[in-house]
């Protein structure tokens, strides 16, 4: 993606203001799918990721004895709270990470203590 | 209202039309009272030139996230600097500054020492309530409440009287709930109902708090689940005016007797509702900056006077 982005720049420089928001119209899709993509090929198994206030998956399932892990992206801290109290993370700065191993199975919804309308869940089968 | 004295039967109406008159700052909102009903005075740096010769002033700073060194502001303590230069530089001393919440950006003792340290410089009294950022350390609040939570209750909320005013600080960052708001809790509603009573209808009150009370923008948690129990008890009052920080932009509501409005962050701006994927530090070229910590300031006069815009940077 930096190789993609990089192409992309001096062509946008070249252009004059004007041209380059068209071109980057016609580009904006084509970035975005290729995003898209990378997105998901990057996923890891069995991590949530934290981006912009979401748990992505926001729904997991995974076998009992699973460590799942949970790594902030964003620029404000989160935690990971269980509705339940199994689980509790203590605040994860920009790019920190939580791990939990799931012992037994069920359903674990989780959210954000420090934002709580972000919520997520964790079924183990 | 009962137990109305002649004098306020007499200013009954000037009182919601005064609240009505507000300024905002970034470094801070400047408040004066005047026979116990608070009324902005005018822009920091212009306050000398409007202040009334008798009552007294008080600030407002919120949202200091100290320690934050991202890219939306990589010097958080720097812009904190240059707003308490602002308030020494202030003509006039204000009583005190209120602070409401986010001092810290992750409850570090050196962030609390260091908000201390500039704080102090101002030579004011402080009056604070928590912002989540500033209950994320390892005991769930205890650093905040062994520094600032003498005489206070449960998680830090107290009430104090300055001038005839009631002031009350509230504490709605605590035991958040799964998909839920900010939230005051059973224990500290009883108390505030405990507080308020035998107050006069006619006791000016101030509340603060970092969230703010009311929903202002579900989606993204702007409000208190719980909150409007408080307000519900504060209607009786002739004069309320609500503040909070947490959202890092200015929004004001007048509804009857009762003001709201929201303090600017001295640290990083954060979305208009709605208009970004989800609230958080909003990155906005460096030259900008300090005109979203404030520098920008709309006064809304009272009365006849018509509504007054003023465009103040901090380095202009």
């Amino acid at each position: 993606m930096q190789t993609l982005m990089s192409h992309l720049r001096p062509i946008t420089a070249r252009l004059s203001p004007g041209r380059a928001v068209v071109a980057a119209m016609l580009i904006g899709p084509v970035v975005g799918a290729l995003l898209a993509f990378g997105a998901v090929a990057a996923q890891e198994a069995n991590v949530v990721t934290i981006d912009n206030f979401t748990f992505a998956p926001p729904e997991l399932t995974v076998a009992v004895g699973t460590t799942v892990k949970w790594v902030n992206h964003d620029d404000i801290p989160h935690n990971i709270i269980n509705k339940d109290k199994v689980f509790r993370s203590k605040a994860l700065d920009t790019d920190d990470s939580y791990s939990f191993t799931f012992a037994s199975a069920g359903t674990f919804d989780y959210f954000c203590g420090l934002h709580p309308h972000m919520q997520g869940k964790i079924i183990v089968k | 209202m009962a137990k109305t004295g002649p004098d306020d039967q007499d200013k009954g109406l000037g009182r919601r039309e005064v609240l009505e008159c507000m300024v905002w700052a970034g470094t801070g909102v400047l408040w004066t009272i005047t026979g116990g009903v608070p009324h902005s005075v005018g822009l920091i740096g212009e306050a000398a030139a409007a202040e009334p010769a008798t009552g007294f002033t008080f600030l407002q700073m919120s949202d200091s996230h100290i320690g934050f060194d991202k890219a939306a502001n990589p010097d958080a303590l720097g812009t904190l600097r240059e707003a308490v230069a602002k308030v020494k530089a202030m003509p006039t001393k204000p009583a005190f500054i209120i602070h409401t919440g986010d001092i810290t950006h992750l409850s570090k003792p050196a962030e609390f020492d260091n908000a201390d340290k500039v704080f102090s410089e101002t030579g004011l009294q402080m009056h604070w309530v928590p912002g989540e950022h500033d209950i994320i350390d390892e005991d769930r609040g205890k650093a905040y409440l062994d520094r600032y939570g003498k005489g206070s209750k449960g998680a830090g909320w107290y009430s104090y009287d300055d001038h005839g005013v009631h002031f009350i600080g509230l504490v709605n960052v605590v035991d958040l709930k799964g998909g839920g708001l900010g939230n005051l809790g059973a224990e500290q509603l009883a108390w505030l109902e405990a507080d308020l009573k035998g107050k006069s209808n006619s006791t000016p009150i101030v509340v603060f708090s970092h969230i703010p009370l009311y929903v202002l923008y579900k989606e993204w948690g702007w409000g208190t689940e719980d909150g409007q129990r408080a307000l519900d008890m504060l209607k009786r009052f002739g004069s309320v005016t609500v503040l909070n920080g947490h959202i890092h932009q200015l929004a004001q509501k007048v509804e009857g007797n009762m003001t709201f409005h929201t303090a600017l962050s001295t640290a990083f701006p954060q979305p208009v509702p709605g208009t970004a994927p989800s609230p958080g530090p909003m990155l906005v070229p460096a030259d900008q900056l300090r005109s979203k910590l404030g520098l920008s300031t709309v006064t809304v006069a009272q009365g006849n006077k018509p509504l007054a815009f003023v465009d103040n940077t901090l380095a202009g």
